[in-house]
């Protein structure tokens, strides 16, 4: 499901969208959308004039009716088109995910200590459940006993198994992913329907879909938006009417539908849809729409260091000999004892012999055997096919080593060895035999990119605030090498809260990463609190977002997918609004041109008759809806910058082009419609 | 030559700006020192007598709850006076008492600082009801609408649950601004030759011999605080028309300063508040442009004078001189019209009734709008309403929750902005639609057609904005007409009142949002920009198709 390139519709859903705009006409259902609401009670009064023509005395505009009432029906279809497009996608997202959720059958621990087999459905929060090998797992829960595989690619689409096992920070499971070695006892965590993947794929569906804040404002907008309209139009039949003009009913209707913010009233609730899909797809799941739109106001970031803005494992960054040995030596030997360490460190320090330019000799070690890195020994190396001993490790550890064989230790190896700890680094020493030849100097890596997504951060307005249990002198230097505002070294997890804290006092929003549960209460103080999947069920219940996929450098995406949401609907809000300066210009002449006959000095535009104008400025207005879909699911575009230049950009391609757009499309649309009226 | 006139106005105006919003600042911070010294000698009986021992801060809840008290308590009193005014003192020419449904409007009229007049004041006015109730309205409305813009201001500028002490403002609103400058504009009228007498009608015999009636009274005291406080009604029925009233250009652009200056400082005030002295220049610039957008239409409309005698070969290069004063000439007519409008005074120194019709566009948009430069304080707080549905939309599209001033625009603040963008065009077109369809109201209005619905629109417009200007030419003093406009005048004036202290008091308890890069800015060219394009899509396209069916129509049917 982690599949960015997923098209924007299939021909399946596009078939599912439209038989449910159909049935989202039921007026019930269109209650929860003031502005469509009106346009569907417009569209009725019309359809019931076309009805009974002489009940209504309007037997006489029945094809004018008809037109009317098809184009109005047309601007509620595509409104309502919109919003199950929305939907559509997240169900496909959704069914995959129920995929993995098949009925299955737990082993249910009983109270006499006896094994019952139960429909995971029954399985309730304390319920304990044993899970073996090959087994799914029923239900979210945590293990208390034992020490398991896991094959969690269901979720988070990674198809490395990860380990779970009893207490720690590796000891929540999901349902619905499978074990595959060992077996497990695990205390259930939720009640069926609350689990991860059923609020996920409700969040998805847009069912449990609540209003945000920011929803509810813009709403009380536009409603306030139709109201006004509706009074100017109520009003205006008795006003010209005084001056001997009657205005038809559907010419009215024509009027508000034109005026009231359809455009944004019919692609709002598919914008809210679209943003919690763009979230889901990038495997965040949040736990409601308002975190996403809280990420786009963060002013603050809290983020650990390791693993979020360094790789987290140290990598070797120079060899530095000791007792006048040559460097090419201390690489060489350097490089041998890594030959066959698999770890992150090992493959660095191959590399960084190949990047320094020296090689070692293929014979010298092929056929060696490999010595395994032990916390007794604190070395790990390889044993040459011709005796000899090649060892990395600990600095002391080495030398002791070296010692023991009675070789002599170098004078600079200690001061040189304390030389990169103060630095923040960690020493290794190399040695063969009873002979020391040098150091690897070990770092911490900040990650690629990591620098310019701070910048673009600090151009966004969001501080950046580094926490890191390193001691002050290596915060500092990993700090500068990554560009993040502020740092907190030697950091506990009670640091971060009075962090968040100090930060909230000032008025400032929040967001942080956290994975232990010890980052828990950091997670619940924070406005947005991402915890990883990988996590305790404790980081991930006080956190209102998790990541499936456990990469903390995600919230920088999710602050931008808050934004967009936002930026989206403010967008569209300002285009719906400035389209009617270019409507009024065309319906009003329209309007009173036949009984006032030097009005048409106000029709700017040219329309070719007052009965095309209407019907172009109507179907302009209806099909300006299934143009902005595209729009509104995929969000405008966003780069981080300023918010003077963002505005100055938007500004002019939404509320400029607002302005312009419908002059030109109500004059094309009409230069087609004049060829008939 | 004209155009010269106008600027040396504007310009004029421009220098008092800084001067008058520092002062209110002084005045309202509530910080001891500033205009303490002058003033507090005579401030302490008043608070002493009214019990106000300790001025603690009202909650916009208690501050709404003082003012409209206050309010009800004058309109009371007010009203018993008008119903009475034949027995009591002052009344040298025996007026009668006032009728019951026309009292009630006049009270309405004059408390909620509209000063639309139904009746004339020569002749329906004794002068003790003149002095204690016109003249005491006329402080205390414009007393209460500053107060209340500065509880707004101070809301929207500073953090706490409360927004000052309404007794304590209205006092010091008295007794530093507008007691102290209207004796100054009172006493310079008279030197400028204004009225100022309780004699009763004079009676002359003319150089024709024939008998004519002559009305003075206390003309000076009047005017300046008409203006002053953006009140507007008259002490005679042709208002700043009038030679007693109005009689020199002199005395006309000390009358278009008095009623502007407030007004137009304000925003200052604001700035000042807010702590960014160029936040409030921008609103005030916004103010400004869109003044002078209108003020150039209704100079440029009135100066190529009636189409309809331009085509009878008439010579217009006088403009259209029709029902304006030969001693004002088209410049000084229009910017008085504009200034009046704008700052919702109603005084008239030019019948707007015949005005050109695209001329008479102004006075009416600008009432539409209510909020360039506006009446004392309503004007700067609807703007400042409108500048925070700007942000709110603009705040969406740079992908944050709006905020302006560092405080969240939410749902609430949206629900109560929504009351008031709403009620506006409710009260004015709803009972436009109601006279025009009914005889009561029809049979009030003089000129059918296109005109006609002008002046319907016009007289509700005025009463929605609490301007009070008439387009006369409209038979107004009828129940219909006294009911239907006390009742557009109150909701009005009280209304948004209410539910923008509401906005302010729900902002004040907000936390503060630090401003960032990513902060939107609402103190630059692009915010002014965006303000001006909400304030005419929001505020004035909503009357779009009754203007183009009234002036509009009659524009284009005369040219």
């Amino acid at each position: 499901m982690n599949n960015p390139k997923q098209r924007l519709m299939t021909k399946a859903m596009v078939g599912q969208a439209l038989k449910d705009s159909v049935v989202k006409l039921n007026p019930v259902l269109m209650l929860k959308n003031p502005v469509m609401f009106v346009v569907e009670a417009g569209t009725i009064v019309v359809l019931l004039m076309m009805l009974f023509p002489s009940y209504f005395g309007t037997e006489s505009s029945i094809g004018f009716n008809l037109t009317v009432f098809l184009i109005l029906l047309f601007t509620l279809l595509f409104a309502n088109f919109a919003e199950a497009m929305a939907e559509g996608r997240g169900k496909a997202q959704a069914d995959s995910l129920k995929q993995s959720k098949k009925e299955m059958t737990a082993n249910k621990v009983t109270e006499g200590g006896g094994v019952t087999a139960v429909p995971s459905t029954e399985l309730r929060k304390g319920d304990i459940v044993i899970v073996s090998q090959g087994e799914m797992i029923p239900g979210d829960g945590e293990v208390i006993a034992g020490l398991a595989s896991v094959d969690e690619s269901a979720i988070t689409g990674e198809s490395a198994p990860v380990i779970k096992e009893a207490g720690g920070d590796f000891s929540s499971v999901t349902g619905g992913t499978r074990v595959v070695s060992d077996t497990i006892k695990i205390r259930i965590t939720s009640d069926p329907g609350e689990s991860f993947l059923d609020r996920m794929i409700s969040l998805v569906e847009g069912a449990s879909r609540q209003k945000t804040p920011n929803e509810i404002a813009l709403n009380t907008l536009l409603t306030v938006l139709t109201l006004i309209f509706l009074i100017v139009v109520v009003t205006l039949a008795p006003i010209a009417k005084y001056l001997g003009i009657e205005l038809s009913v559907p010419v009215l209707i024509s009027l508000l539908v034109c005026l009231i913010p359809t455009t944004i009233g019919g692609l709002l609730s598919a914008i809210g849809i679209a943003g919690m899909d763009r979230v889901t797809r990038f495997n965040v799941l949040a736990m409601s729409g308002k975190a996403v739109e809280a990420a786009g106001d963060i002013n603050t970031m809290i983020l650990d260091k390791t693993g979020t803005i360094t790789f987290g494992n140290r990598m070797a960054s120079r060899f530095i000999p000791v007792g006048g040995e040559p460097l090419a030596s201390v690489a060489q030997w350097a490089a041998v004892s890594s030959l066959l360490d698999e770890t992150p460190e090992g493959r660095s320090v191959l590399e960084l012999m190949k990047r320094e330019g020296y090689a070692f000799d293929e014979e010298t070690a092929s056929g060696g055997e490999c010595i395994e890195f032990k916390a007794e020994t604190r070395m790990s190396g390889m044993d040459l096919k011709d005796g000899r001993k090649v060892r990395k490790g600990a600095v002391d550890a080495v030398k002791a080593w070296v010692q023991a064989q009675g070789g002599e230790i170098p004078a600079d190896l200690i001061p040189s060895s304390d030389a990169i700890a103060t630095e923040g680094g960690t020493p290794l020493a190399v040695a063969v035999d009873d002979r020391l030849y040098g150091l690897i100097y070990l770092k911490d890596t900040v990650k690629p990119g990591m620098k310019e997504r701070f910048e673009q951060l600090r151009r966004m307005g969001i501080k950046t605030i580094m926490c890191t249990g390193d001691n002050p002198l290596t915060a500092a230097t990993i700090a500068r090498e990554a560009g993040v505002d502020d740092f907190i070294a030697e950091s506990k997890p009670e640091d971060k809260i009075a962090v968040i804290r100090r930060e909230q006092a000032e008025g400032k929003l929040v967001a942080m990463t956290g994975d232990g549960t010890n980052d828990a209460p950091a997670l619940a103080q924070a406005d947005v609190g991402l915890a990883m999947n990988s996590g305790t069920v404790a980081a991930k219940e006080a956190a209102n977002m998790v990541d499936l996929d456990s990469d903390p450098s995600k919230i920088i995406e999710v602050v931008a997918i808050g934004k967009q949401l936002l930026m989206t609907r403010g967008a569209l809000t300002t285009f719906s609004v400035a389209n009617d300066v270019a409507k009024y210009f065309a319906i009003i002449p329209a309007m009173f041109t036949a009984a006032i006959p030097s009005m048409g000095a106000l029709n700017v535009m040219g329309l070719g008759s007052p009965m095309s104008a209407i019907l172009s400025e109507l179907i302009f207005n209806a099909i300006i809806i299934p143009v902005l879909i595209p729009l509104a699911m995929k969000g405008v575009s966003y780069k981080p910058m300023s918010s003077s230049k963002l505005l100055q950009r938007n500004v002019l391609v939404y509320g400029l082009g607002g302005v312009i757009v419908p002059f030109v499309g109500i004059k094309l649309i009409d230069m087609i419609v004049h060829l008939w009226i | 030559m004209g155009i010269v006139q106008i600027a040396i106005v504007i310009l004029v105006l421009l220098l008092l700006v800084k001067p008058l919003g520092t002062y209110l600042y002084l005045v309202f911070r509530n910080e001891p020192g500033g205009t303490d010294k002058w003033f507090s000698w005579a401030e302490r009986p008043i608070f002493a007598l009214i019990g106000l021992k300790e001025r603690r801060g009202m909650s916009w809840k208690g501050y709404a709850l003082s003012f409209l008290l206050t309010n009800i308590i004058l309109v009371g009193a007010g009203y018993a006076i008008l119903r009475f005014q034949q027995v009591l003192p002052w009344n040298p020419n025996g007026i009668e008492n006032m009728e019951s449904t026309l009292s009630l409007n006049t009270m309405i009229s004059f408390m909620t600082n509209t000063n639309l007049q139904h009746y004339s004041g020569e002749s329906g006015l004794s002068y003790f009801s003149q002095m204690a109730v016109i003249m005491m309205m006329m402080f205390t409305s414009a007393a209460t609408g500053l107060c209340v813009a500065i509880a707004f201001i101070r809301a929207v500028t500073t953090k706490g649950a409360t927004v000052g002490n309404f007794f304590e403002d209205f006092v010091k609103a008295m007794t530093r601004v507008f007691i102290p400058a209207a004796f100054l504009i009172a006493m310079l009228l008279v030197a400028l030759q204004v009225p100022q007498t309780l004699k009763p009608t004079m009676s002359v015999t003319t150089l024709s011999g024939s008998e004519q009636q002559i009305a003075v009274g206390p003309v000076a005291a009047l005017e300046s605080i008409k203006h002053l406080g953006t009140n507007g009604g008259g002490h005679m029925g042709a208002n700043s028309a009038h030679p007693f009233e109005n009689p020199s250009p002199l005395t006309n652009v000390i009358e278009i300063l008095c009623m502007w200056s407030l007004g137009a400082a304000l925003p200052y005030t604001f700035g000042l508040f807010a702590k960014s002295r160029k936040q409030g220049w921008i609103v005030f610039s916004v103010m400004m442009t869109l003044f002078i957008g209108f003020l150039s239409l209704n100079y440029a409309a009135e100066s190529s004078g009636n189409p309809a005698l331009n085509r009878l070969g008439i010579d217009s290069s006088q403009g259209s001189m029709e029902g304006k004063e030969v001693r004002f000439g088209i410049p000084q007519s229009s910017l008085f019209t504009t200034v009046t409008t704008a700052a919702t005074t109603g005084s008239v120194n030019n019948m707007h009734d015949t005005l050109t019709p695209l001329g008479g566009i102004t006075p009416l948009a600008l009432m539409m709008l209510n909020s360039v430069f506006g009446g004392k304080g309503v004007g700067l707080m609807n703007m400042l309403m409108y500048a925070i549905l700007a942000v709110f939309l603009a705040g969406l599209m740079v992908g944050r929750t709006p905020e302006f001033l560092g405080r969240k625009i939410e749902a609430k603040e949206m629900k109560l902005i929504a009351v008031v963008i709403l009620v506006h065009p409710f009260i004015i077109l709803a009972p436009t639609a109601l006279a025009l369809m009914t005889n009561a109201g029809q049979s009030g209005i003089t000129n059918a057609g296109f005109h006609g619905i002008s002046q319907v629109l016009y007289e509700y417009t005025s009463s929605a904005a609490n301007n009070g200007s008439g387009f006369e030419g409209l038979a107004d003093n009828t129940p219909f007409w006294n009911v239907t406009t006390g009742l557009v005048m109150l909701l009005g004036r009280y209304i948004s009142m209410i539910a923008l202290l509401a906005v302010g008091g729900s902002l004040s308890r907000k936390q503060r949002v630090p401003e960032t890069p990513g902060t939107f800015r609402t103190d630059n060219g692009l915010f002014a920009g965006i303000l001006i394009a909400v304030v005419l899509i929001i505020g004035a396209l909503t009357f779009l198709p009754v203007l183009v069916l009234g002036p509009v129509a009659e524009h284009l049917t005369i040219r």
